[in-house]
């Protein structure tokens, strides 16, 4: 695909990555950008898991104890814009870029050189992302980002320079996952191998098809919202304003517009890492491979016109509340659907539980408990007491940390064979899977019950009657927090050495898909499947 | 695939991407066209108690005022963030029957040392009598000036549409004055600090 043109004998110095940093500066290679993206994502979940631990010690005792309310307020802020846009789509797109090549059998990415843009461009946004804390300890620069990561006006039109800065790294993660996904959907769509119809693709290439198509439609209206913010804070319009007509109900409309779907961006890449590494490890074909197709879609659609279920309070007609309420209600449908799919999967199969399966199965149990909780809060009655309380906090957690970070730990852990060509300790990933998984519910869970006792959340303070849940909580915020300097020891003993990887180091991995990733070896060759290969 | 496969994979290329482009221009087009539907949309439906602009003509109204429904209009009053001004309605409440024009009146007085030029937003509750609370004149459709300590009864005059429905009996006007100067807004200033908390008690908080 390269755009270089050269004559037939002379390729052979474009074998091999160049040398220095030039390889990585430049590099149009698919493999080293899916590399970059993931240590990008790495390094924004230490800084991402340092604020929420900040937060938890914090919290560990009512009254202001190490940070100040503003500040606190601007933890929360970026630890969800961190984690959301530095995590877990980082790391999902670069799993995409790693996988979705060698998985079709395409020689790279469709447009190489967009995806160099579009990885260098999340540095830059992430020092925009740290900038806008850090001006805060400027004088005259105004109050720190309390806002949360929603970035509601009036208080995001009155907060101080760092908004700014917030708005533009906003402006340059969404640029850069629209320039990610363009990528992602032209090579699904035009580069698979003869012989690879859509309905054979492995489902993680189906799962990163909707989520690029998802990304497309709804990172634009999150653009669009912001850049409206900025005009407000600087050149006297009112889209956001009462006083000048405006209406800021209207900013939480188009961002939740982006907010919801973003949901399913963050947690499709993990569902399509599950319709792997479940299979694999039952040694079983995937149950209803169609079916779980069509329900990403169904969920890809209803994702779509349901988000107004974050507004409940804001005072909609009834119609609006009960239409918002009914959609919302349904998604579990296609949701349930895909975890018994993945239940019937392993049902009767010769099961092992390496440390991917065992991840595999703990997201199934704790993303289903998410679920109960979502529909809680989707009917609007009850939503209205667990509105902004610890009770959404806890749901969102078990959503979003077994739905899209558990799914991409067993991503790691299933594909670190194949990207280093060693096997990771399989022992110390066992640990890791029970150090983290203990750990987080140790803290998410006790706060369902702060949060239906009334605990209202982004606040830095609270009452003495929430102590004993909040210092339960903090204890395991600490140790899920710890846990992942074990993960980060593992991934780096793994990159140096240890048991050689076959090939196909897992029995069970082309069981039901063609599976292209495993006919390459391990670690696979910088350019890999140059002529299209035979798939039978 | 043609006998030049690179080329023609390259074309289908730029052809999947000019689509998504299109999709991507086209959505952050719909973000900025969400401005006017959505202004649209709550002044056709009432939602938001947006009023403003709505004035019907009224002789049908008062043609049938029903002298057996009371109801109960609240009147309320709000400045928006540090506008120095006294805002507040001469009356509390009003019991009117729907059909009858009643005229109430608001005090408002500046008590800044320089000139401020404010606009009242409306507000109804509950959002459903919206479309059938009428104002025949109101002080919120024009933006008010005061100079400094300079005070003033503003009118306001309206009147409620004998078809609304049965359940509903008191109905919240307020209002907000919002200082029309939105580059005074606090962007660089200090936020007061919390003092209070809970545990105020305890030794040595660190702030």
């Amino acid at each position: 695909m390269s755009a270089v043109i050269h004559e037939a004998h002379d390729d052979g110095h474009h074998d091999g990555p160049p040398a220095g940093f030039k390889r990585w500066l430049y590099s149009t290679n698919h493999k080293d950008i899916g590399t970059m993206y993931l240590i990008f994502a790495l390094v924004m979940l230490f800084l991402g898991g340092a604020m929420a631990m900040l937060i938890r010690v914090e919290l560990f005792m009512p009254g202001l104890q190490i940070v100040e309310p503003d500040f606190y307020n601007n933890l929360v802020t970026d630890h969800a814009l961190i984690m959301v846009f530095g995590l877990v789509m980082p790391a999902a797109a670069g799993m995409a870029n790693w996988m979705i090549p060698m998985m079709i059998g395409a020689p790279d990415m469709a447009l190489p050189r967009m995806n160099n843009m579009s990885f260098w461009l999340l540095p830059a946004a992430a020092i925009l992302l740290v900038s806008s804390m850090a001006v805060q300890f400027i004088p005259g620069t105004g109050v720190p980002v309390n806002t949360g990561w929603t970035l509601y006006p009036p208080l995001s039109v009155q907060t101080g320079l760092g908004m700014d800065l917030l708005i533009f790294s906003v402006h340059l993660l969404g640029i850069s996952s629209i320039m990610a996904s363009i990528n992602i959907v032209t090579t699904i769509l035009n580069m698979r191998a003869p012989g690879m119809p859509l309905m054979k693709m492995p489902l993680f290439v189906w799962a990163w098809l909707f989520t690029g198509l998802l990304l497309i439609i709804i990172m634009p209206v999150l653009a669009g919202g912001v850049t409206m913010l900025l005009f407000d804070r600087h050149f006297g319009t009112s889209f956001f304003d009462a006083a000048g007509g405006g209406d800021p109900v209207l900013f939480q409309h188009l961002f939740w517009f982006f907010g919801h779907p973003e949901v399913y961006v963050l947690l499709l890449p993990s569902i399509g890492v599950l319709g792997l590494v479940i299979p694999t490890f039952s040694r079983k074909p995937l149950f209803g491979y169609k079916p779980l197709v069509f329900f990403m879609g169904f969920l890809f659609a209803l994702g779509l016109v349901v988000w107004a279920h974050h507004q409940y309070t804001i005072g909609m007609s009834l119609g609006a509340t009960t239409y918002f309420m009914i959609g919302t209600i349904l998604i579990s449908i296609p949701v349930g659907l895909m975890i018994f799919n993945f239940i019937f999967t392993m049902w009767r199969g010769s099961m092992t539980f390496e440390t991917p399966m065992l991840f595999a199965i703990a997201i199934i149990l704790m993303f289903s408990f998410a679920g109960v909780t979502g529909v809680m809060l989707a009917v609007v009655p009850a939503d209205l007491q667990y509105h902004d309380t610890y009770f959404v906090v806890a749901h969102f957690h078990y959503a979003l940390i077994p739905g899209a970070v558990f799914g991409l730990y067993a991503g790691v852990f299933y594909w670190l064979p194949k990207w280093t060509g060693h096997m990771y300790n399989e022992t110390h990933g066992k640990i890791f899977f029970w150090w983290t998984t203990l750990s987080f519910n140790l803290t998410f869970f006790p706060q369902h019950f702060s949060g239906l006792a009334g605990m209202p959340r982004r606040i830095v303070d609270y009452n003495i009657q929430y102590i004993e849940f909040n210092q339960i909580s903090s204890i395991g915020g600490i140790l899920f927090g710890l846990s992942h300097l074990l993960f980060l020891y593992i991934i780096i003993k793994t990159v140096k050495g240890g048991e050689k990887a076959t090939d196909k180091p897992w029995e069970g991995a082309q069981i039901g898909t063609p599976g292209l990733e495993w006919t390459l070896p391990s670690p696979p060759p910088f350019h890999s499947f140059t002529t299209p290969p035979q798939i039978k | 695939m043609s006998n030049n496969p690179q080329q023609s994979s390259q074309q289908q290329n730029a052809k999947t991407v000019r689509l998504m482009l299109l999709i991507v221009i086209g959505m952050f087009g719909f973000g900025f066209a969400m401005v006017p539907l959505y202004d649209l949309l709550c002044s056709v439906t009432g939602l938001n108690g947006s009023t403003t602009g709505r004035i019907q003509d009224v002789s049908q109204l008062t043609g049938r005022v029903d002298y057996n429904r009371v109801i109960t209009v609240e009147f309320d009053a709000t400045n928006n963030a540090d506008l120095p001004w006294e805002f507040r309605p001469t009356i509390k409440k009003l019991d009117v029957h729907p059909g009858e024009i009643k005229e109430v009146s608001y005090f408002v007085k500046n008590n800044a040392s320089h000139a401020i030029v404010a606009q009242a937003i409306p507000g109804i509750t509950p959002w459903q009598a919206t479309s059938h609370f009428n104002k025949t004149e109101c002080f919120c459709f024009i933006q008010q000036k005061l100079e400094p300590g300079e005070g003033k009864e503003m009118a306001l005059r309206f009147v409620i549409d004998p078809d609304l429905p049965k359940e509903y009996k008191t109905i919240t006007l307020s209002y907000t004055f919002m200082d029309t100067d939105r580059s005074k807004l606090k962007q660089n200033g200090e936020m007061p600090k919390l003092q209070t908390s809970v545990t105020g008690n305890l030794p040595n908080n660190n702030i």
